[in-house]
């Protein structure tokens, strides 16, 4: 037996040791504030602070579609390809998260990242990265996240279905790991030639032998079902698929492999949050104490939550004082004083007044 | 003056029921009007106040390291005086009104901001949030009239101990801070019986507050005196100095808010059953502004706007002047007083009130130079005697 036991590496656990004793005494220098208050004037994007991105530039791509370039933070992890991004970005002054897929190369020169964002109809983020927003802008982020990508072990065989901003995780895929997917068909869907997001790099893909490429413009030859698809790739049961697109045509495409009980091989990525319903009254879930709630839509969920028995913060009741706020995690409330509805999907974590908010449909709050 | 519903010239005798539903109408469409145009231009607005107050803290203080030469006190001591009143006034105060929460930023929202004062945000969010904004100038029920530890109206009866009252007002003004945590652990009350002391959820409070203030004492007068090395005298006395000052200009404005002459206070069962309507009109009654150049509204933060604070705490303070106009509109057209007035004129008007009824009612007004020494000589019995012997010359 020998007594080399490997030391512990002695300058990190010394130097942090020195660091969190420095951050201590910078502490108390800047209470009630913390010194990341202090620095975040200076420095947004600094190692240790909140994660956090700048836009450097935003190019456009077709007249809806723009890539947005995003400077990230110190902390940024490098991404896998098919990965999305959550950014929270300040749209008339309120803060407001979206996901979108990361559509750049691994490890370029600059350090920074590409988003490729369409603008939906209605769609405030959306429409504000692409048509107003300015470069120098800070925006939020977390880590990139996503199951959407290669498996370690590489398919022989892939095919790609995208439609309209469907393919910018694919894209992401196609740029880094082309030759790492074997042989790639790629069916994408818009309304016309013009409107395909990365045509000319798609062409020049498939020009160049490295992807078969299937464009339809569904102006023309309209939407493509699974029978279609099944000609345009017969040997589409022995391929691995990823579809990213509309609902209509996941769904479309979830009961043509189901069909063919082949469903474990297709891997679907939604872009869009689930459509919420929102109503008159709902049931309101508080996620904490397990409690479920049904609540009319004329009735405060504070006054509703209370009656049923609920321990729950509360003050002024009449949507002043701020002393009922509680998140809602998911779901849609309406102010009662002026009908106004305000939707969370997961994650979000919307503060909301529970004394002057009725269910809009079903809820589910953190308490 | 005397509660509304007990004077002979009630201001609000002309007002039908639907003209008080009528008022809350107008006022709930002032208030949707901004609502609807929040936006960008507001959250820069708070984003700047806030940058500019950091980096005016973070300036003045790093004067003050070299605060032993006399022109870097007074330049340190004035800027960090500034910096603080800005924390307080426009910042904090306003933040944890909740007025900036709908930009949902997690650093600039009423749930997570801690303020540069004695008092945990959480425990005055509850006192002035819920309690004083709620029952705005209800006698016994609004804590904010004289912080019960003063004489605020006639009809409290007078005791020669109220004669001290404007040197405890002053005093509190210095060290007001302290005072607005006493107060939101309602210190007196709950220190009265052993039963009230020992609860926990008083303990837990009060240990709030001691650490609170634990970690802001260190700062001023430990943390950053010893950063300024050969200045560490001069630098706790700027910081102190700044304190003070900070202090003293918040009392004052928050004076101003409900105590000068002719702001109405309101007795305890006449907000029994209250409409939103005559809720509204409580704060109309209740409150008054202070007139005067942008940067004293903002030095007030917009406290200045204190009418159009009660009537919306949660609209984001830099609108307060624009709907300034509007409002006194409805105010005229239903024949009621809009009470403004410049700084000087309210903070006077507001001590007069303290001074008047820390003596028996109507001793002041009675008192003329001709009539004084025997004033003071019935000022003297009723301070020596026992109760009937007050009653006695009151009523005389």
């Amino acid at each position: 037996m020998t007594a080399t036991v490997p030391r512990p590496p002695r300058g990190r656990p010394a130097l942090s040791t020195l660091r969190d004793r420095v951050l201590k005494v910078a502490e108390l220098v800047t209470t009630p504030l913390l010194p990341a208050d202090y620095l975040d004037l200076v420095d947004p994007l600094r190692s240790g602070a909140a994660l956090r991105g700048r836009i450097e530039a935003v190019q456009h791509e077709t007249r809806d579609a723009a890539t947005v370039v995003i400077r990230p933070g110190r902390d940024w992890l490098p991404h896998t390809p098919g990965q999305y991004v959550r950014i929270g970005i300040d749209v008339d002054g309120i803060r407001l998260w979206r996901a979108y897929s990361i559509t750049s190369v691994l490890g370029r020169p600059d350090g920074c990242f590409t988003i490729t964002v369409k603008a939906i109809p209605d769609g405030k983020v959306s429409n504000h990265l692409v048509h107003r927003t300015l470069p120098g802008t800070v925006v939020q982020l977390d880590q990139a996240t996503g199951e959407f990508v290669l498996p370690a072990q590489r398919p022989a065989k892939a095919l790609f279905v995208t439609a309209g901003s469907g393919i910018t995780p694919v894209m992401g895929i196609l740029r880094n790991q082309v030759h790492e997917a074997g042989d790639v068909v790629v069916v994408h869907s818009a309304p016309t030639a013009g409107d395909v997001i990365f045509g000319a790099e798609l062409r020049a893909l498939a020009a160049a032998g490295s992807i078969r490429l299937v464009e339809r413009h569904t102006a023309a030859q309209g939407l493509l079902d699974g029978a279609a698809l099944a000609e345009l790739v017969p040997d589409l049961a022995e391929r691995t698929t990823w579809a990213c697109g509309p609902v209509g045509l996941l769904e479309t495409l979830e009961q043509h492999w189901a069909g063919e009980g082949i469903a474990d091989r297709l891997h679907t990525e939604r872009f869009r949050p689930r459509v919420l319903v929102t109503g008159e009254g709902g049931t309101v879930t508080f996620g904490r104490s397990g409690r479920t709630v049904d609540v009319d839509g004329a009735t405060p969920i504070l006054d509703a939550a209370e009656d049923a028995g609920l321990l729950m913060p509360s003050g002024c009741r009449m949507g002043i004082c701020y002393g009922c706020v509680l998140p809602l995690r998911e779901g849609a409330v309406r102010d009662l004083r002026n009908g106004e509805v305000t939707t969370a999907a997961p994650g979000d974590g919307v503060l909301v007044q529970t004394c002057i908010s009725a269910a809009a449909g079903a809820c589910d709050i953190d308490h | 003056m005397t509660v509304l519903q007990k004077k002979s010239d009630n201001p609000i005798a002309h007002l039908t029921p639907e003209d008080i539903e009528a008022i809350g109408f107008e006022l709930d469409a002032i208030r949707q009007d901004v609502i609807d145009s929040r936006g960008a231009a507001d959250a820069a607005y708070i984003r700047r106040v806030i940058d500019v107050q950091r980096k005016l803290e973070l300036g003045s203080r790093a004067v003050l390291l070299f605060s032993k030469f006399p022109p870097a006190w007074v330049l340190g001591t004035m800027g960090l005086s500034v910096a603080k009143i800005l924390e307080n006034m426009e910042i904090g105060h306003n933040i944890l009104h909740g007025q900036w929460d709908w930009m949902r930023d997690p650093k600039i929202h009423s749930t997570t901001w801690e303020w540069d004062m004695a008092s945990p945000a959480e425990q005055w969010k509850h006192s002035h949030n819920e309690l004083h904004h709620t029952y705005t100038n209800v006698i016994g029920k609004d804590n904010d009239l004289g912080y019960g530890i003063m004489r605020v109206d006639e009809d409290q009866r007078w005791v020669p101990m109220y004669l001290l009252q404007p040197v405890w007002n002053f005093v509190n003004a210095c060290f007001f801070e302290y005072g607005i945590a006493a107060y939101d652990l309602e210190l007196g009350k709950n220190l009265a019986t052993p039963e009230r002391r020992n609860d926990p959820e008083f303990r837990a409070r009060g240990k709030a507050v001691l650490k609170k203030i634990g970690k802001q004492m260190t700062k001023d007068y430990v943390v950053h005196p010893l950063l300024s090395g050969p200045s560490f005298l001069p630098t706790l006395a700027a910081n102190f100095t700044a304190n003070v000052v900070r202090n003293l200009w918040s009392h004052s404005v928050i004076m101003c808010g409900h105590f000068p002459e002719g702001v109405e206070t309101f007795e305890k069962k006449s907000i029994d059953g209250e409409t939103r309507g005559e809720w509204y009109l409580r704060q109309m009654l209740g409150s008054a502004n202070i007139s005067g150049s942008k940067a004293m509204h903002v030095m007030t933060g917009n406290l200045s706007h204190q009418v159009e604070h009660h009537l919306f705490p949660d609209l984001p303070s830099n609108r307060y002047g624009e709907i300034a106009p509007k409002v006194k509109d409805l105010f005229d057209k239903y024949g009621l007083r809009y009470h403004t007035a410049p700084l000087p004129q309210q903070v006077a008007s507001a001590w007069h009130k303290v001074l008047r009824l820390s003596l028996p009612n109507g001793w002041l007004a009675e008192t003329t130079p001709k009539n004084a020494p025997a004033q003071l000589v019935k000022l003297w019995k009723m301070t020596t005697g026992g109760p009937k012997v007050r009653r006695q010359l009151q009523a005389a």
